[in-house]
């Protein structure tokens, strides 16, 4: 396999605000046609490690290299700034029409008359805002005004797109037609993205790379699974929630009952993923059940699983438990039922859970 | 009473009768000031947006100068704009003192701070994310301040009805600078003062309600502009 070009490198990244370190990224680089979402807590450096590439903070040091060229002179990050189209929190249009508007970027780069109309025309329909274009962007419901923001951010034909939560505040509905439309053109034209969220299942289900940021640095980089399952540290495991997240294949799907292949164990799930995707199962770990007997006989729970405990620790009222089933698993269990069914590490049990109790996400491919 | 009525009524016949010396003043006015917010739109808006746009030390101090301008007392305009003008003062070569000319400069003494207030806070109104957007477009920083002053034109015209309604209003320096000579320099301001002198009530309400009209003009675009949103 060919290995992907980097198309942006930050090499030691520094920057400052009233004295205190604010970012501090010894390398990061992002790879064409990749997806990478960027979680963190407020205050992290997440939108300020976004404005530094763009060039928009002053760096207290370090560089950016675009397509392996280091941008030094206001006339090169002005040509790398025209490849990147970003879309910030509040969609921040213009006060004339949604045309206008998405028109926006394109005027700036001076294209013709023609092409700015071809395209506007384009992305307006694209994000279905073609019967508003003559509309006064005040005019516009939060939904709708979003709609346009991504429109003016992909009618410039950007070769990376950088998103600052650009979905908050919207209901779920809304949001989820957003990251569709959005995510369906970025895989159509190749694009590489960074997503600042906050929703753990939208970085699984859109990015193939996931960057933890803390206080202005990296605590963890890989894959959303590698992230998820097997966070780094106590902070990134209270970050990203204590779900367990398994990666398989669909077998089969007869009206929702799927069932899912993960590390030669099938698991059945309820969805629409169809046979052959690739999915992510996400299971909560108070939903998975602990039993010395095999309780197959006795439950409804469709999945049920020899297991070995790996693990216990402590989580207040509760014990966490990390199973291995031949998949990793985790469990939390009452202190009182700990003590009844005389758990101990390395112990042999069953772990069972319900095919209601999976959450399948599709997972982003390519 | 009946001398208000008998003035009201008389003004009325004045105007209807399109009198021609009445017209000839309204008209003066309006050019002068006209003038001197031009001037004032030209040198407030440009030298305003630099000032919100960049930070320097000192810029508080300039800001606080220039809000302070916003309340300049005319008779103090007309004072300076006079020693500046004399025939023995500095620019006394420019033979201006008692022509329209000095009231154009006196006016615009007047406007431009009016004006440069309001575009500082205008542009300092706008959201702090858009000059972020905007450059995320990809802008240069010659289009960034065009694309920034568009945003704002709105309230930067309230800055300028602001000016006009300033100066076509202000009777002290115009009268001070100008003289008051008839067909010449004498405007809305100084002929009103000059007819309520003489009595002739009827002409000083003819013109005071051609003022008054120019004035609604004005506060009625001002309170259009304010009533506007800006977009999400």
């Amino acid at each position: 396999m060919k290995q992907p070009h980097s198309m942006l490198d930050l090499k030691d990244l520094k920057v400052d605000r009233g004295g205190v370190r604010i970012l501090d990224i010894p390398s990061f680089s992002l790879y064409e046609k990749e997806f990478v979402s960027l979680i963190g807590p407020n205050g992290a450096g997440k939108s300020t490690l976004l404005l530094s590439i763009m060039g928009l903070l002053k760096l207290a040091s370090g560089s950016v290299w675009y397509r392996g060229k280091e941008i030094q002179s206001d006339a090169s990050r002005l040509h790398m700034r025209r490849k990147i189209a970003m879309v910030l929190q509040e969609p921040m249009l213009f006060d004339s029409t949604v045309y206008e508007n998405v028109a926006s970027g394109l005027k700036i780069r001076g294209v013709g008359r023609a092409e700015i109309r071809s395209r506007v025309m384009t992305y307006l329909e694209r994000f279905n805002l073609a019967d508003m274009a003559g509309r006064s962007a005040r005019k516009l419901s939060g939904g709708e005004a979003r709609r346009v923001s991504l429109a003016r951010a992909f009618a410039v034909e950007p070769e990376m797109i950088f998103f600052d939560e650009p979905f908050a505040n919207l209901d779920a509905p809304t949001r989820q037609s957003l990251t569709d439309d959005m995510d369906k053109i970025i895989r159509e034209k190749g694009i590489a993205a960074i997503l600042v969220t906050h929703d753990q299942s939208e970085a699984l289900r859109l990015s193939n790379r996931v960057v933890v940021l803390n206080g202005g640095a990296v605590v963890q980089d890989g894959t959303p699974a590698a992230v998820m399952n097997s966070p780094v540290n106590e902070f990134v495991a209270n970050f990203v929630g204590m779900e367990t997240i398994l990666e398989g294949v669909v077998l089969s799907n007869v009206e929702q009952q799927m069932a899912v292949l993960v590390g030669g164990h099938e698991i059945d799930a309820i969805g629409s993923g169809l046979p052959g995707n690739a999915v992510y199962c996400c299971i909560r770990p108070e939903n998975v059940t602990v039993s010395i007997a095999n309780p197959a006989h006795k439950t409804s729970a469709r999945n049920v699983y020899p297991a070995r405990i790996v693990e216990i620790a402590s989580m207040g009222p509760f014990l966490r438990l990390k199973l291995d089933c031949g998949f990793p698993l985790t469990s939390y269990v009452t202190r009182e039922s700990f003590a009844a069914l005389a758990l101990s590490q390395g112990c042999a049990v069953y772990a069972s859970f319900k095919a209601t109790s999976v959450h399948p996400i599709g997972k982003r491919t390519g | 009473m009946d001398l208000i009525i008998e003035g009201i009524v008389k003004a009325f016949q004045l105007l209807a009768s399109l009198d021609p010396e009445v017209l000839g003043i309204a008209w003066l006015s309006l050019k002068v000031s006209g003038l001197a917010t031009l001037v004032s739109l030209v040198i407030g808006i440009s030298v305003g947006t630099m000032v919100a746009l960049t930070s320097f030390p000192g810029k508080k101090i300039l800001v606080s100068l220039v809000n302070t301008g916003m309340g300049l007392p005319p008779v103090v305009v007309g004072l300076f704009v006079s020693i500046l003008l004399w025939r023995n003062g500095p620019l006394g070569f420019l033979e201006l003192l008692y022509t329209p000319g000095a009231i154009i400069i006196a006016q615009s003494v007047i406007a431009t701070p009016i004006v440069m207030g309001i575009t500082i806070a205008a542009m300092q109104n706008l959201p702090a994310n858009l000059r972020l957007q905007i450059l995320a477009l990809g802008a240069t920083r010659f289009q960034l301040v065009w694309m920034l002053v568009k945003e704002a034109r709105l309230p930067l015209m309230a800055g300028v009805m602001a000016g006009f309604g300033g100066v076509i209003s202000e009777v002290g320096a115009s009268i001070m600078v100008g003289g008051n000579v008839r067909g010449y320099t004498r405007v809305l301001t100084t002929a009103t003062v000059m007819e309520t002198g003489r009595g002739n009530f009827d002409v000083a309400i003819a013109l005071s309600l051609i003022l008054l009209l120019f004035c609604f003009v004005i506060n009625y675009v001002l309170t259009h502009i304010q009533q506007r949103e800006r977009p999400r």
